[in-house]
């Protein structure tokens, strides 16, 4: 069969189980549309916490930045996974025996304030915008390159089928639906991973390929490890080892840091705890999604570093017109591009840029013109990039070209583009659930209309749903320029506000009103001044010479949240305590059963 | 909960970041230790660590006999 054909079946196939789904689970009251009638098992709910985690940058950028990045990619290997830890061991289990519906809800209780709640609300918000925006655009550009769907429309199927569940079936269509993804996309991260360390090291499991011997063509060992074979490329051609770390190790330790922290703080996984009865579920289920996230996380690495070689080994120095088809496909879709410098005729792959920006443009972006070269390939309007290299490779690409470059079935790849769906999906529904809960619940029921119906409220939280769909299909046809640069706030916010407010939340009973607001505010300015100045004022000072302490702006979140932890605690020294029903509900979190 | 912790820091922070140099020196098959510890070993003690937690509290819990 042809490989769109494959493609159309499993994406259809997978679509209509997501529709299935959601006419199963609709859902009639608020705890059902919040927290899924709370009633989800651990099992099930660590699956869909691992789908609504895993995005479209897990599934199709993550290995591909790793890829092109070496060693320093780890960081988001341990920020993303370390992240858990915390959430088990400091968050999920109080939080779910608060058992509210919102992250919102906890601040604004625990507060005692309604200016605290309305702090978190506009967090939760920006925070699952910056995401979501990004999570539609992986569904466009899955499209456009498996289905010949354009951009556009691409994200408008996305949008239908997004909104059928989340808008009818709220969480529990989305959790149920996330069940599916998890599946769905494991799935299909792992088969090709597993054929393409059967056939380059003989290895069933990639993560144990990843530290084995190469194969030849024939399949006789050549006794050469993958990633000594794979420094030696590197070496050979100018890049340094993939091994060896190319940024300061202060640098990789706060970006770490502020990935960990990030992750426990973000509200669409906090919420998926509320999900399962007991709180000694929610602490296991944290386990499950870990392990089930696990599986990709380590997968991702072994799959960077196949891809790497392969890619070195398929292009460099080789004629143009040799290279196999997917290489055109690609170069169709404007994601790979080749300029021959040195008019040889090959391609050569060097560090260095192969193009420049177009006067004005503030990130590359390739602008394709008319006509074709001698060779018959795709001619670029923009500027030769410095250095000899002449290839132009989106890392985006790898992930969803690694099957083709290895020439694996057209089936593989096929369920690859379902898998990217899935991962996308998932993720936007659960942040969607996040801004439609904040706003009918925080926003209107707690703070503007406090007099609403549950039945009111409910048909508020349907509408919100539906208009944050369609902001979100907005943003990812008309992508704003700085999404890249936004996603380094969501993780510094989420890291400088949220963790400290609900860690001390939790842990100190004289934690009080004015320590927790001043701690959030001072907090998020401080990381949203310095992230601002660094990407938008001046983003030529944009290098370690002018960082505070050479911290990047990606890892400026852990101070903020060093500073809001300082605050908060020296404030709440000086200011009364809390009132003594608040530190009765503090220990009643800290203890499982209900009195 | 505080060795837990402190297990989940020093091997992320500690063998992942600041001692991969040296851990690179060592060598298990095709890894460089350092390196190994960074992309995959950290991720699988991670997901140990919790499901000790898991154990550990559940136990906590009868104990005190708070459970649900």
């Amino acid at each position: 069969m042809e490989l769109q054909s494959w493609t159309y079946l499993f994406v259809g196939l997978s679509f209509a189980l997501y529709i299935g789904i959601a006419i199963w689970s609709r859902v009639q009251t608020t705890r059902g549309f919040y927290v899924a009638g709370g009633d989800v098992s651990p099992l099930a709910n660590g699956m869909a916490t691992a789908a609504d985690w895993m995005s479209a940058a897990s599934f199709i950028s993550m290995a591909g930045i790793i890829s092109f990045s070496g060693r320093d990619g780890a960081y988001y290997l341990m920020g993303w996974t370390g992240g858990y830890v915390l959430l088990a061991l400091l968050l999920a289990p109080y939080l779910r025996k608060f058992g509210q519906y919102t992250v919102p809800d906890f601040v604004g209780q625990r507060y005692y304030s309604k200016q605290a709640r309305l702090v978190a609300v506009v967090c939760a918000i920006f925070v699952s915008f910056t995401y979501v925006a990004g999570q539609m655009r992986g569904v466009g550009v899955v499209f456009s390159r498996f289905l010949d769907v354009d951009i556009g429309n691409g994200v408008l199927i996305g949008m239908g089928i997004v909104f059928l569940y989340a808008v009818m079936g709220g969480m529990k269509g989305i959790t149920y639906t996330q069940v599916a993804q998890y599946c769905v996309l494991i799935f299909a991260f792992l088969v090709p991973a597993i054929f393409i360390s059967i056939t380059m090291t003989g290895e069933i499991l990639p993560q144990v390929g990843f530290g084995s011997t190469v194969l030849d063509a024939s399949g006789a060992d050549t006794g050469v490890y993958l990633l000594d074979k794979l420094d030696g490329l590197h070496q050979e051609l100018g890049f340094a080892a993939y091994t060896a770390g190319k940024k300061s190790t202060i640098d990789v330790f706060f970006i770490t840091a502020a990935l960990m922290v990030g992750t426990a703080g973000l509200p669409h996984v906090i919420i998926r705890f509320f999900t399962v009865p007991r709180v000694r579920d929610a602490r296991l289920s944290a386990g499950y999604a870990l392990f089930f996230i696990a599986l990709l996380y380590t997968t991702a690495p072994a799959v960077a570093a196949f891809a790497r070689t392969n890619l070195i080994e398929t292009v460099q120095n080789q004629p143009y017109p040799d290279m196999p088809e997917w290489f055109r496909n690609w170069e169709n879709t404007g994601l790979l591009a080749w300029r021959d410098k040195n008019s040889d005729g090959r391609i050569q792959y060097a560090p260095g840029e192969a193009f420049g920006k177009i006067p004005g443009q503030t990130s590359l972006k390739l602008i394709r013109q008319g006509h074709l070269g001698n060779l018959g390939e795709p001619i670029f309007a923009n500027p030769s990039g410095e250095g000899s290299n002449e290839l132009y490779v989106d890392r985006d690409i790898m992930v969803l070209a690694n099957p083709e470059i290895a020439r694996l079935p057209n089936w593989v790849i096929a369920l690859v583009a379902a898998g990217a769906l899935a991962a996308a999906l998932s993720t936007a529904a659960g942040l969607l659930l996040v801004i439609s809960a904040s706003i009918s619940h925080d926003l209107l029921k707690n703070i503007l209309m406090p007099k609403i119906s549950e039945k009111q409220e409910l048909l508020y939280a349907r509408i919100s749903a539906g208009v944050a769909v369609c902001i979100a299909g907005y943003f990812g046809i008309n992508p704003p320029g700085f999404v890249a640069q936004v996603v380094a706030f969501a993780f510094g916010l989420a890291a400088a506000s949220f963790f400290p407010a609900i860690v001390l939340g939790i842990f100190s009973k004289r934690m009080n009103r004015q320590g927790a607001v001043t701690g959030m505010v001072v907090g998020i300015v401080f990381t949203a001044a310095y992230i601002i100045y660094f990407k938008f004022i001046n983003p030529d000072a944009n290098n370690s010479a002018h960082w505070l302490f050479g911290i990047s702006p990606e890892g400026i979140g852990t101070v903020g949240m060093l500073l809001n932890f300082g605050v908060s605690i020296l404030i709440a020294r000086f200011t009364d305590p809390p009132p003594a029903e608040v530190q009765k509900l503090v220990e009643t979190i800290r203890v499982p059963r209900s009195v | 909960m505080t060795g837990l912790l402190s297990v989940w820091f020093f091997v992320s922070f500690g063998c992942g970041i600041l001692w991969v140099e040296p851990l690179n020196a060592i060598r298990i098959g095709g890894f460089q230790l350092g390196f190994w510890f960074a992309q995959q070993g950290s991720i699988y003690v991670f997901v140990v660590l919790i499901f000790i937690y898991v154990w550990q509290m559940n136990k906590l819990d009868r104990k005190y006999d708070v459970d649900e």
